[in-house]
């Protein structure tokens, strides 16, 4: 019934399952009891190929606060469904991996908690229709991916690559956060699907470029484009099958989801196209010149998805002139760029995911991922030697393998871009085809260096830590499984074109129903062939003379990257907050009410005179009685006892007095269930206090200057009248109808003679069950403090 | 502290099942008298410490083996249970509904989803205010 909801939630139950089950599993790898889930959730979404490549889109909701339009709806088109696949098949295969990569000594159920954890969240990004519960899931990534990138969090280099990837993503989340709720002032509904549908009549409103700009900020930063790409390659900190699923295959694919997603809002104008095409291609350019300077293979990878995602990021905004176009010939031409970013975005997931584990395994096998260490390996590692020539051929876009045709109709869009006749393309679209072009130039630098400064040349095992050989069978499926992928689509790409690809299209730009584009391997000698050879040609140059030119790209200026900016912002973030807090925290408690009574009488005091709701009315006040006006004077003269008291007992009995008078008021004013609970606080307070009474301090007089206590006496009286002007203005004015008449009706509504039961646990039981949660938050930070005191449990970490 | 606190112990034996019962029954009467889970809970919790203040912490203990920090997590967890479950019949989050039984012994009687997400709350305040005394009390 609601099958697709119950997929994304299967991982999160599973994840709450782990520390059940870990124990028990004995011998068993708890690998192979995760491995279920991502088989299972693939299969779920698999069945739904056929429907969906007839055109046919599902969607089921569950609501959860109706009342503001936000729903846990999941909707299940074209591009959700192949994202889907991605996540779930990438997983089975990065889960099987990890079987045989992890050693012993690493810690199997956090790992695949986190691992569970993040999968299904990163289903919920890409399954949900509505906006907001679409962030929740969006932070949710960004969270559980911190907790993958300093899984080995004992290394400080892991605790600085998650922190920096959580900053980056976060920042750019709730920016993007910004922008939905700005969506949201423009449409009136939270729901994707709704706001395409009415977007067009609102691209005039004041927040749209706002919006369109906060919201790409959100994908820009998760999907690590130029200046934002910094948190990558310090993520790679990660065990290599976290970085071949989250930094290949599924993370960093969530901004460009969303900028697929968006594509039907904001396309069509000039302003998304350039920022999205530029931005891209700046990323393009720049990971794959960072990438050729690279000596750690894992880091050559990070650039080079970097980069390759630039790629695809381009392609989406490139593809997006399609719709100022509207169905028709034109159309179809730039929906093209949209049908090859979705194409690229396959083939980077297979090829990346490859790459990546070949590093894994030469990681594993040899204990360096120096490139000046390692050499000569193909002899000891021949099978993973053929996965390395697979999948980097492949990403340097070389024929016989899916790269080549992605690669080729990227090319094909970037000239096609060169021709548009609007946005001002005319002047400045010849741009993209040369970045493009010189960008692939490096890409097929650094892919010839990968797979040939590892493999061939002179074995270097003096140098290594260990004598290679091939790993198990076991941790060369998954990557076996990938290059069947990158060789199979190259012969039968249109079996995916027809089937994913060309839904995933349509679910992105409806309008276009004739564009059904046809994937060819040969494309005649066009330009783009040209294009092509032109790369072989300068990069086999290149390659052959590197090490006469690596030393001029490998010369920087230190504190010439953005790192160093971040670091410096951090570092000046740091100073400045601290030099706030050492002012304010000053650890004397009678400071600490000073400002909370200044603050509270500035601004409640304020807002009641700034917007004149001040006025009092007293003629309709009922009388005060003798037991009011008694118990009041009893109240009064506790308070100011408190301030003459001469021991600490006394004082707490005092303040018991005060608020037992409370309790004794709300009897009088007939409030059962408030007297009971204030008397029975009343008392757990009282206790609390005793238990306390052995560890304070003597009772001293304070001893302070006639100045500050004329200072304090001012503060408080300040306070106090505030207060009662709030009390005494309550009454007199309303600026709305009175809900209390809602609530009359309980026992009709929910079945309650008692009102404030009603109201508790029916009409506000969400205020009632966050209470209890800040409730047992509280409780658990009182048993943190006291019973686990600091300096347990971080002995082994370095503090280097 | 060595002090002679028979009287003590006597009398907060009997007090005890006094204040439990008191507790339970304002629990349940909470829909229609004053009462309910929150009030409930700091009655049965108020019990709990008499019960720790009377005797010393290793005798109640081994008298009533509750771990009250994994109470209260379980309090949190069946409240939210609760509110999430209706989203999976077609309610809203946190909808509850109530309906009206010919029991055996009861006769007619009210049954209200509600009674659930209340003893979540109940058993939060127990465990909260139970383990919060009890880590001051044992902080050496």
């Amino acid at each position: 019934m609601y099958l697709l909801i119950l997929a994304i939630l299967i991982p999160f139950f599973f994840t709450a399952l782990i520390p059940l089950i870990h124990n028990r599993v004995g011998s068993i790898h708890l690998g192979w009891l995760v491995l279920i889930v991502p088989l299972t959730l693939f299969s779920i979404f698999a069945v739904h190929i056929p429907a969906i490549s007839n055109s046919d889109t599902l969607m089921q909701t569950v609501h959860w606060i109706p009342s503001l339009g936000i729903n846990f709806t999941v909707y299940l088109d074209g591009l959700s469904l192949i994202m889907a696949l991605l996540i779930t098949g990438m997983g089975a295969l990065v889960v099987l991996y990890s079987i045989y990569y992890l050693s012993s000594s690493d810690s199997f159920p956090h790992f695949y908690a986190y691992l569970l954890l993040f999968m299904g969240a990163m289903l919920g990004v890409v399954l949900s229709d509505n906006l907001l519960v679409l962030y929740v899931f969006w932070e949710l990534t960004s969270i559980s991916s911190f907790l993958l990138i300093a899984f080995w969090y004992h290394r400080k280099n892991s605790r600085y690559g998650a922190q920096k990837s959580l900053l980056i993503t976060v920042f750019g989340g709730l920016g993007m956060l910004a922008g939905f709720l700005m969506l949201h002032t423009i449409t009136g509904t939270f729901s994707i699907r709704e706001i395409i549908a009415t977007i067009g009549q609102y691209t005039d409103h004041a927040l749209f470029y706002p919006t369109m700009f906060l919201i790409l900020l959100g994908a820009f930063t998760k999907s690590a484009q130029f200046p934002f790409h910094i948190w990558l390659p310090d993520a790679m900190e990660a065990p290599t099958p976290v970085s071949a699923y989250l930094h290949s295959a599924t993370m960093v694919k969530a901004g460009i989801y969303l900028v697929a997603r968006f594509t039907p809002i904001f396309a069509g104008n000039a302003a998304w196209f350039w920022t999205v095409t530029l931005v891209g291609l700046v990323t393009l350019f720049w990971g794959a010149y960072c990438a050729v300077r690279q000596t750690d293979l894992k880091a050559l990878l990070a650039y080079s998805t970097i980069s390759q995602l630039g790629l695809i990021m381009s392609l989406f905004g490139l593809g997006s002139a399609a719709l100022h176009f509207g169905d028709g010939e034109q159309g179809a031409l730039y929906g093209l760029a949209i049908f090859a970013a979705l194409f690229h975005m396959v083939n980077h997931s297979t090829f990346k995911g490859a790459l990546f584990m070949v590093v894994g395994i030469v990681d594993h096998q040899v204990g360096t991922r120096d490139i000046r260490r390692l050499g000569g390996l193909m002899a000891a590692l021949p099978i993973t030697f053929t996965f390395a020539v697979i999948g980097s051929f492949s990403m340097a876009g070389l024929p016989f393998l899916n790269g080549f045709l992605s690669k080729e109709m990227f090319f094909t869009a970037s000239v096609n871009a060169a021709r548009l006749p609007i946005f001002g393309a005319s002047t400045w679209g010849l741009v993209i085809p040369i970045i493009a072009w010189v960008a692939s130039v490096f890409t097929f630098v650094y892919c010839m260096i990968f797979v040939f400064r590892t493999f061939f040349g002179t074995p270097q095992s003096k140098k290594a830590d260990r004598k290679p050989v091939e790993p198990t069978l076991g941790m060369l499926v998954s990557p076996a499984i990938l290059c069947v992928f990158i060789i199979g689509l190259f012969f039968a790409p249109n079996l995916l074109g027809d089937h994913l690809l060309r839904p995933a299209l349509n679910g992105i730009i409806p309008e276009i129903s004739g564009a059904t584009p046809h994937i060819y391997a040969w494309h005649g000698f066009n330009t783009e062939l040209f294009m092509t050879l032109g790369i072989v040609m300068v990069g086999t140059v290149l390659f052959l003379t590197f090490r006469s030119w690596i030393k001029i790209i490998r010369f920087q200026p230190a504190g010439w990257t953005f790192t160093a900016i971040y670091n410096s912002f951090l570092k000046n973030l740091k100073r400045v907050s601290n030099w706030i807090t050492t002012h304010y925290m000053t650890g004397h408690l009678p400071s600490y009410f000073a400002y909370i009574f200044i603050f509270f009488t500035l601004i409640a005091g304020g807002v009641l005179i700034y917007t004149g709701a001040l006025s009092i009315d007293v003629t309709s006040d009922s009388p005060v009685s003798v037991y009011e006006g008694l118990l009041t004077a009893v109240m009064v003269i506790a308070a100011i006892s408190i301030l003459f008291a001469k021991s600490h007992l006394s004082a707490v009995l005092l303040n018991g007095v005060l608020g037992f008078s409370i309790a004794i008021f709300f009897v009088l004013f007939r409030a059962p269930d408030l007297a009971l609970t204030q008397l029975v606080i009343e008392t757990v307070t009282t206790v609390l206090f005793l238990l306390c009474f052995l560890f304070l301090p003597e009772w001293t007089a304070e001893d302070s200057s006639k100045r500050t206590k004329f200072r304090n006496a001012l503060i408080a009286i300040g306070a106090g009248v505030t207060i009662t002007l709030i009390g005494l203005t309550v009454n007199s004015g309303k600026l709305f109808e009175s809900i209390s008449g809602y609530f009359e009706n309980s026992y009709e509504l929910a079945g309650g003679d008692n009102i404030v039961n009603a109201i508790l646990g029916d009409f506000r039981a969400f205020d009632t069950m966050l209470e209890s949660l800040v409730l047992f938050i509280a409780g658990l930070g009182v048993y943190t403090l006291i019973r686990l005191k600091l300096g347990k449990g971080s002995g082994k970490d370095e503090h280097q | 502290m060595n002090i002679n606190d028979v009287i003590l112990k006597t009398v907060s034996k009997a007090v005890v099942l006094i204040i439990l019962t008191f507790g339970i029954y304002l629990f349940f009467s909470g829909h229609n008298h004053p009462g309910g889970g929150f009030i409930g809970g700091l009655v049965i919790a108020s019990a709990f410490v008499l019960m720790f203040l009377s005797y010393d912490s290793e005798t109640v203990s081994e008298a009533l083996p509750i771990d009250f920090k994994k109470l209260s997590g379980l309090g949190v967890l069946l409240a939210m249970t609760s509110g999430i479950a209706p989203m999976f019949l077609g309610g809203a989050f946190l909808s509850q509904s109530f309906g009206y039984f010919d029991l055996p012994i009861f006769g007619k009687t009210e049954l209200a989803t509600v009674t659930i997400f209340e003893a979540g709350i109940a058993l939060t305040v127990i465990g909260v205010v139970v383990n919060i005394i009890l880590s001051i009390s044992e902080d050496e």
